[in-house]
């Protein structure tokens, strides 16, 4: 393969080979001289006082070195990091939380204490001589019933459970929606539940804290999305200047969003290896995951919908209701507001969409950023409503889609929503999906197969969401990201970038943009990340936005060095830079291209700088910041066909078709890698995953024995293709895939279920017994 | 935090040296074999034996062969020696067919047969497989060797007949009759895998075509490991056609003590238990 080919090449992944040996270092590999091991008491209530905690067995039991309790935190650590703190409530302080429970535990889950010992064993021994008295309670674990006047309070200072509400009038959507009844249109409406997850990285949460009385630095080492965002906020949680702390991120297996967050483990490992002078390590445990790392998720939904006969949708109406769970995280109370809302029209030119939303605290865990992160809710609502108007005009729902997609040439195109949607091209990803598929001939097999007693179904989804997420005042802080281009004297290429990719596969795709852009091999490229004293600021890697604006950033710089390299080549060449050009690793003049100094020679020039003119600067080296102006919008369309088993309500997914348009794609191997990821964890939300509690707040699915992981047997073989829809906002045209084909898969999934059992609509996960009850009407 | 509580570990290189401990440390001592359930109950602290006597390192415990009048199976027989077992996919294809739906690849490399019969657990698909194969289950102990029937050996959830100074050292199969089916299925719990309801069938047909010989066990959905008599009394002496198999299947679990609870109420459990029978008599009786 030529070099100049890199863009778009279907490599493999370099960072393969030392994940699949067992070669690559994570938290829990990491060992340091003199270590000692954290455990955490958690509370066992899902909302009790604390009335008295003994800590006095515990820590004499032979190497413990320290136990510690929020007692111990006042006035040294402050509250866990919140970005956007809404008002009129979260602003003055609902929600928040020091590291260990104060007083009150509010979930399942909830730290009360840790120790700190020699092993990991003695750590874990001296939880259970902690003596913790509690007086239960009443617990809230419903959210609808979290909203009631006469519903327990989570904090009763505040005399609501409601965090925000917002209602605006809905006079004038009630008016198109009697307008269009008037017309001999139709209306839906639905409730619709989309309920909690857990999300289940295959490596849990870790820390390891060391701090040098020497110099006052904190080193941090942490499986986390976000170094710089974690350095930044912890420094100021303890009270110390950020060049203080340096936050390393090793080998990161899996986030999901469930790493876009500062945990109190991470302060309290920092804190008790300041107060014990040694190092502190904490490794998460697969039952502390699923109970108290963020859920995601986790909203009660009503939909309603007006459409003219034919299935024109006249308008949208929703109330979004958003769990938060007990506590805040990183962002717990943006993610309905930010993400759902704004997609609430999906696909289609909806003239009138309204929303009104609540979001709320109970005593569950807290939400965060799940893999889609408030878009796969939207995008379920009003793929449902689309599925609802269908069958509420006898229509095929491809049909209704079509007839109410966005245009091509409608694009840049403001929604009703307020949403701003780049690009897109709706109807060609659809066609796409339905010809793979072949739709017609699917429906008329369904139709046979039904006729002999077979529970056939087929469901479709065309999506859009949000990526590339950076505009000014999304967040407190700018959603920018950052490379530092280094070439060095050999001609080999460093990038330090600030993004923080945990899985993605950006150490392929960054090196592909620059041996593309330099025409060097890409085993001259290194990608370095996940340390903040050698990467620029960044921002971390989510919402599918690494490669869009990160790699944009790294795109930059490599022009930006390219440019200053033309003007050393000209020197050399005795040529005026803008006749030079770069081409094959070879920099020459236009018209004598047998005249030529490679990139190589131009680097040790440049980094020798004896050779060098002295107007120009001796080095290879740039940082760049990039900051989008607009978001992205992929989408794509995926139709998912299944049978149920009428004995037993099993689902079997029969086939599964995925059209996607991510814009322009750097390495369509790792695209399919992410949509594949993708739509097995919508899958999982389809048909399996569901984080339970019962009414006394006790978490039901504390393992996977209990939780329902997807797994390889249950599933189809995914048949993917796509469409290619650059967008403008950024250099690359690329939009982002992180998430896609976890929004698109399950309401293509449900839509399917439903289908197949001739229902409207029925609640996830669409377990077999769940299935079962319908089909025999039980 | 998962790690176990403290415990002394003791392997030992013969029965006689594992039963010495079990004398000596009573209740306080656990056999470890495949370690498949008993470390991660350890882990979670839901058990805490103070000694742990692994039985692993003792030679010539793992083997499948055939006797005169037997099939007999090694306690120590890991579940992927069954599943790749030629004598036992000739003669009790219920066995590797079973195995095969424990756990994953790496679960199977490492569990036993006689760790999961001696475990009890209702949940599990081996006890049940057992015992709708009729094995005597060879035990050893303080006073020697005795023999125990699967039916007497089941005793409730997580309890056998097992002395406290005995282990299971062997699971002999009677040799099956002519003309035996045998097979095995169970309806998951998808976060588990274990059976929401299973079914272990042994069927014998004459030449009549009439069931001569019917033993049925049903895992997953009750309290503990039963034999579906009802279900093989409306099959002896029959004809098994579909109507005669349906409604004896519909009493797959009547008068058992059935599980409810997050992954399946009581009633789908009962509902899948004849589901599952239904379909696995009609496996058994293709291959019989």
């Amino acid at each position: 393969m030529g070099i100049a080919a890199m863009l778009g090449a279907p490599i493999k992944r370099r960072e393969d080979p030392r994940l699949i040996t067992g070669q690559a270092t994570y938290v829990d590999d990491m060992k340091l001289l003199g270590m000692l091991h954290m455990t955490v008491l958690r509370s066992t209530y899902g909302h009790a006082q604390i009335s008295s905690i003994n800590t006095d067995a515990a820590s004499q039991l032979p190497g413990v070195v320290a136990v510690i309790t929020a007692q111990d935190l006042k006035n040294k650590v402050g509250n866990i990091p919140v970005a956007a703190p809404l008002p009129p409530h979260i602003t003055r302080g609902m929600g928040r939380r020091l590291p260990l429970a104060d007083g009150k535990v509010r979930f399942y889950g909830d730290p009360v204490a840790i120790v700190v010992a020699e092993n990991r064993y003695v750590a874990r021994d001296a939880l259970d001589l902690i003596e913790i008295d509690y007086e239960p309670l009443p617990v809230v674990s419903d959210v609808e019933k979290a909203m009631q006047p006469d519903a327990p309070l989570l904090y009763p200072e505040f005399g609501t459970n409601v965090a925000v509400s917002m209602h605006p009038s809905s006079e004038a959507i009630d008016n198109i929606f009697a307008e269009t009844i008037a017309n001999g249109g139709v209306i839906i409406k639905e409730r619709i539940v989309n309920q909690r997850l857990a999300p289940s990285a295959m490596e849990t949460r870790g820390v390891i804290a060391e701090f040098r009385k020497s110099d006052s630095t904190l080193n941090l080492w942490s499986s986390s999305q976000i170094p710089h965002l974690l350095r930044n906020y912890l420094a100021e949680q303890l009270g110390l200047l950020q060049h203080q702390v340096r936050v390393i991120v090793p080998e990161v297996g899996g986030g999901f969003g469930s790493k876009l967050n500062i945990y109190p483990e991470e302060a309290l490992a920092a804190f008790a290896a300041m107060q014990t002078g040694r190092p502190v390590k904490w490794i998460e445990d697969r039952d502390e995951n699923l109970a108290a790392t963020i859920h995601g998720r986790d909203q009660v939904n009503y939909v309603e919908a007006a459409a003219t006969k034919e299935g024109r949708v006249t308008a949208l109406k929703f109330h979004v209701i958003s769990d938060l769970g007990s506590y805040l995280q990183f962002f717990t109370d943006v993610i309905a507001i930010a993400f759902t809302l704004p997609m609430l029209s999906g696909s289609y030119a909806v003239p009138h969409v309204y929303s009104r939303c609540d979001i709320v605290f109970t005593n569950k865990a807290p939400t965060d950023a799940y893999r889609g992160a408030g878009r796969p809710e939207a995008t379920y609502m009003v793929e449902r409503a689309l599925d609802l108007i269908a069958r509420a005009v006898k229509r095929d729902p491809a049909e209704v889609r079509l007839l109410n997609f966005v245009q091509p040439e409608q694009f840049p195109h403001t929604m009703a929503t307020g949403a701003l949607y780049d690009s897109g091209n709706y109807a060609a990803a659809l066609e796409k999906a339905l010809d793979l598929i072949e739709y017609d001939k699917l429906r008329a097999e369904q139709h046979q197969k039904r006729a002999r007693g077979k529970l056939v179904g087929i469901g479709i989804s065309s999506y859009v969401e949000i990526c590339g997420i950076g505009p000014k005042g999304v967040a407190p802080f700018g959603l920018y990201e950052s490379a530092r281009v280094r070439i060095e004297q050999t001609g080999t290429v460093i990038v330090y970038t600030g993004t923080s990719p945990h899985g993605q596969g950006e150490e392929t795709t960054f090196a592909q943009l620059i041996s593309n852009e330099f025409g060097i091999p890409i085993e001259d490229v290194l990608i370095l990340h996940g340390d903040t004293n050698s990467t620029p600021e960044g921002r971390g890697t989510y919402g599918s936005r690494t490669t869009a604006v990160g790699g944009t950033a790294v795109y930059q710089g490599s022009l930006r060095l390219k440019e200053k390299m033309k003007t050393i080549a000209a020197a050399m060449l005795e040529a005026n830079p803008s006749d030079v050009s770069l081409e094959d690793g070879k920099f020459s003049v236009a018209g004598t291209p047998q005249k030529s100094v490679s990139f190589a020679q131009v680097a040790a020039a440049a980094n020798t700088s004896n050779t060098l003119p002295m107007d120009i600067e001796p080095g290879l080296e740039t940082t760049v910041f990039f900051e989008p102006e607009a978001c992205t919008f992929p989408f794509g369309t995926h139709i998912c066909a299944v049978e149920v088993d009428p004995d037993t309500g099993e689902v079997e997914i029969t086939r599964y078709i995925a059209v996607d348009d991510c814009g322009k794609q750097i390495n369509p191997l790792l695209v399919a890698g992410q949509i594949h990821g993708g739509i097995v964890q919508g899958i999982g939300q389809a048909l399996y995953e569901e984080v339970v509690y019962n009414e006394e707040g006790q978490l039901l699915t504390t393992t996977f024995m209990d939780y329902a992981m997807p797994i390889a047997p249950y599933l189809p073989a995914l048949e993917l293709e796509h469409t290619v829809t650059p967008t403008l906002v950024n250099p690359l045209g690329v939009k982002g895939v992180g998430e896609a084909g976890t929004i698109g898969s399950t309401p293509a999934v449900v839509a399917a279920v439903a289908d197949a059992l001739g229902v409207a609509h029925i609640d996830m996960p669409l377990k077999a017994e769940k299935l079962w009850r319908i089909i025999h009407h039980q | 935090m998962s790690v176990p509580a403290v415990f002394d570990y003791h392997p030992v290189q013969s029965v006689d040296e594992a039963i010495a401990l079990l004398q000596l440390y009573g209740d306080e001592a656990k056999i470890l074999a495949g370690g498949h359930s008993l470390l991660p109950a350890m882990k979670l602290r839901l058990t805490q034996p103070e000694h742990l006597i692994d039985i692993g390192p003792i030679p010539n415990l793992a083997y499948i062969r055939k006797e005169k009048d037997a099939i007999v199976l090694g306690t120590l027989t890991r579940y992927k020696q069954i599943e790749q077992s030629e004598i036992l996919h000739k003669y009790y294809p219920i066995l590797p067919e079973g195995t095969a739906l424990i756990g994953d690849q790496q679960v199977r490399n490492r569990g036993t047969i006689g760790g999961s019969v001696a475990h009890s657990d209702p949940a599990g698909d081996m006890p049940g497989i057992v015992l709708a194969l009729k094995a005597q289950l060879v035990v050893q102990g303080a006073n020697g060797t005795r023999t125990i029937a699967a039916d007497d050996f089941f005793v409730d959830t997580f309890l056998t007949a097992l002395e406290q100074d005995e282990i299971v050292t062997a699971i002999r199969l009677p040799l099956p009759a002519p003309h035996t089916g045998s097979a095995y299925a169970k309806i998951s719990n998808k976060a588990s895998h274990y059976a929401i309801a299973g079914c272990a069938a042994v069927l014998t047909i004459n030449k009549k075509g009439l069931c001569t010989s019917a033993s049925i066990a049903i895992t997953g959905a009750s309290t503990r490991i039963i034999r579906a008599s009802e279900v093989e009394a409306a099959l002896i002496s029959k004809k098994l056609d579909d109507a005669t198999i349906t409604s004896a299947s519909s009493h797959a679990v009547a008068n058992a003590d059935l599980i409810s609870d997050i992954h399946g109420s009581a009633e789908y459990r009962q509902q899948m238990a004849a589901v599952i029978t239904r379909r696995v008599i009609m496996h058994a009786l293709e291959r019989a």
